[in-house]
């Protein structure tokens, strides 16, 4: 007799997707679980780890930002190959505001985050029409560029960089203050991406003429999503000059770059909380692969195309598809 | 009514590289008026839409809406002004439910330029939408997704998605190519309706005998240029028309 998988939704899936009356405490438990989850880690976990994994933890947080604002850019059609730009200039916003003027970090933060969207979004305005890789050729170019450039005219310390930033008043602050970002991003962007605004900008993506046809100006909308993701990656990078109290040509590094992109195709794109589950799973692993010293960066490789190949979906489809689901066997019937 | 043409176009042209895809067109709609354009492959009708909605430039040659230039425009706002159009390879977003499908054009300026910024449940609306072109309420098609559903189906999301827009002119590039009969039969009642309700209509046909039991005048295409306009009968009867296009059809 020959069988057959068959995934069947779930009961309380189906009834919960337009109706809201649930009755037990199991349903609405299936239903929170999920959004519960990344919060109670956020919060809990800081408090079992010891002070090298707490900064273990920062970078998590930084490079899922840096994900989500990949992800963000992604579902709109634009992918980016150059998050460091985003996260380089909002660095070095946040180091000369506080190297120059003195501003508290937490003006410089916020004022980073804003200006280093706006500076991101003009830069890459000239470049906005083009579509695929022509794109993120430009992006991947345009921090190296700024690397020479600082470089070159030695403006912001030159090669040395600017050092002596004021630090976060406490280790607790910086931690909760970046992980509480993280959530805040993670839940409010998702809810954006899933209202009628987010259906816009992945129609771009999807198909950028019929978004015309609805006399919609795509470029409009493109430069939105532009800042949000450069505000996103600014936001991370200021919060970083803090930490290190230090801002130089690193923040270019091609790391910031390939790394998110990296967490979100292992996550899942397309969710914003895949790109954030990718970043929990690869760089705790980066960390714990140190052991293998140059070995390292092989185990990591070999990791990442095991997973690539196994889960194309991605880490979060797949969970997400487990949850919602499930599978059993069934009989062909008369074939 | 008819002494002011809702859209005008004089000497639109248009070359790619030396190719003169169009040359010199001039023809004017009246409103409530459904034209027809028809014409061998390649002579230009889908060039003439597309410079009309200016998702192409024209070389030179100006379109007026309602008195109004709006060649120069880009064609988003042509859109917003009120010219629709639908393409004849469907665009449909194919990862979206048909009725998600319906949320973009629901979410353009015009809708909140018509409804003075008071809009109601666009999912809703969607729905209703697609009901009117056919997608069945009972049988949930407008949930399934996109790249899921038949050519009929993705053709008459096509129109919906022009439809929700609310506009005076609608441009149809090939709706009925790839159609059964039937299911040609069940677009033609909307179109219809759409000319009750007074809009202004272009349709590029290849359907002659389905385009001109409903359509007003037709002009025919040639090589880039207009080499007839009229009613139906006039154009068949022409003989350069005759020669042009339609002798080398069966009759």
């Amino acid at each position: 007799m020959k069988k057959r998988k068959e995934r069947i939704d779930r009961g309380i899936k189906v009834r919960s997707r337009d109706i809201f009356a649930l009755c037990s405490w199991r349903e609405m438990l299936y239903l929170a679980a999920p959004r519960l989850l990344p919060v109670v880690v956020c919060l809990a976990l800081p408090l079992f780890l010891g002070v090298y994994w707490q900064k273990v933890l920062l970078s998590v947080a930084v490079f899922a930002l840096l994900a989500i604002s990949w992800d963000i850019l992604a579902q709109t059609g634009m992918v980016s190959l150059g998050q460091a730009l985003f996260f380089g200039i909002g660095a070095y916003f946040a180091g000369a505001l506080n190297h120059y003027f003195g501003l508290s970090p937490f003006i410089t933060i916020p004022a980073a985050t804003i200006l280093g969207g706006l500076v991101s979004t003009l830069l890459l305005l000239p470049v906005l029409r083009l579509r695929g890789i022509y794109f993120s050729m430009v992006t991947l170019i345009i921090p190296l560029m700024l690397v020479r450039v600082i470089e070159a005219t030695k403006v912001f310390g030159g090669t040395e960089g600017l050092s002596g930033m004021t630090p976060l008043p406490s280790r607790w602050l910086e931690l909760y203050l970046i992980l509480g970002g993280l959530l805040l991003v993670l839940f409010g962007f998702r809810r954006m991406m899933n209202s009628d605004y987010g259906l816009v900008l992945k129609g771009i993506n999807d198909n950028d003429r019929s978004v015309i046809n609805a006399g919609i100006n795509i470029y409009w909308f493109k430069i939105q999503a532009l800042f949000i993701g450069g505000a996103i990656g600014a936001f991370a990078g200021a919060f970083m000059t803090h930490v290190y109290m230090f801002v130089g040509m690193p923040v270019f590094a091609l790391d910031y770059s390939i790394l998110p992109i990296a967490a979100a195709v292992v996550g899942g794109p397309g969710t914003l909380a895949g790109a954030t589950f990718g970043a929990f799973l690869l760089v705790p692993l980066s960390e714990a692969l140190r052991g293998f010293g140059g070995l390292r960066i092989v185990l990591y490789g070999v990791f990442l195309v095991v997973f690539i190949v196994a889960l194309p979906e991605g880490m979060f489809h797949y969970i997400q598809r487990k949850y919602h689901q499930f599978e059993r066997w069934v009989e062909v019937e008369n074939d | 009514m008819t002494d002011a043409p809702i859209l005008k176009v004089v000497d639109l042209s248009k070359l790619f590289g030396g190719v003169r895809a169009l040359h010199r067109v001039n023809f004017s709609l009246n409103p409530g008026e459904l034209m027809g354009v028809i014409g061998p492959n390649g002579s230009g009708k889908t060039t003439l839409v597309n410079l009309i909605t200016r998702f192409v430039k024209p070389t030179s040659g100006t379109v007026f809406f309602k008195g109004k230039k709006i060649s120069h425009l880009p064609p988003y706002k042509i859109v917003r002004l009120g010219i629709a159009r639908t393409f004849q390879m469907v665009k449909p977003f194919y990862n979206l439910p048909a009725y998600k499908n319906m949320i973009i054009p629901l979410y353009s300026p015009r809708m909140k330029q018509l409804a003075s910024g008071r809009y109601g449940d666009r999912d809703a609306v969607a729905l209703d939408l697609l009901e009117e072109v056919g997608f069945e309420r009972d049988a949930f098609v407008a949930y399934k997704v996109a790249g899921a559903l038949p050519q009929g189906y993705l053709k008459r999301l096509e129109l919906a998605k022009a439809i929700a827009l609310d506009p005076d002119i609608f441009i149809l590039d090939e709706l009925f190519s790839g159609l059964s009969l039937a299911e040609v039969a069940t677009i033609v009642p909307i179109i219809e309706k759409l000319r009750m309700a007074g809009k202004s209509i272009i349709m590029i046909e290849h359907r002659l005998k389905e385009l001109f039991r409903i359509a007003d005048r037709v002009i025919v295409m040639n090589f880039g240029e207009k080499i007839a306009d009229g009613l139906a009968a006039e154009v068949m009867a022409s003989e350069a028309v005759k020669s042009a296009y339609l002798g080398t059809e069966a009759d």
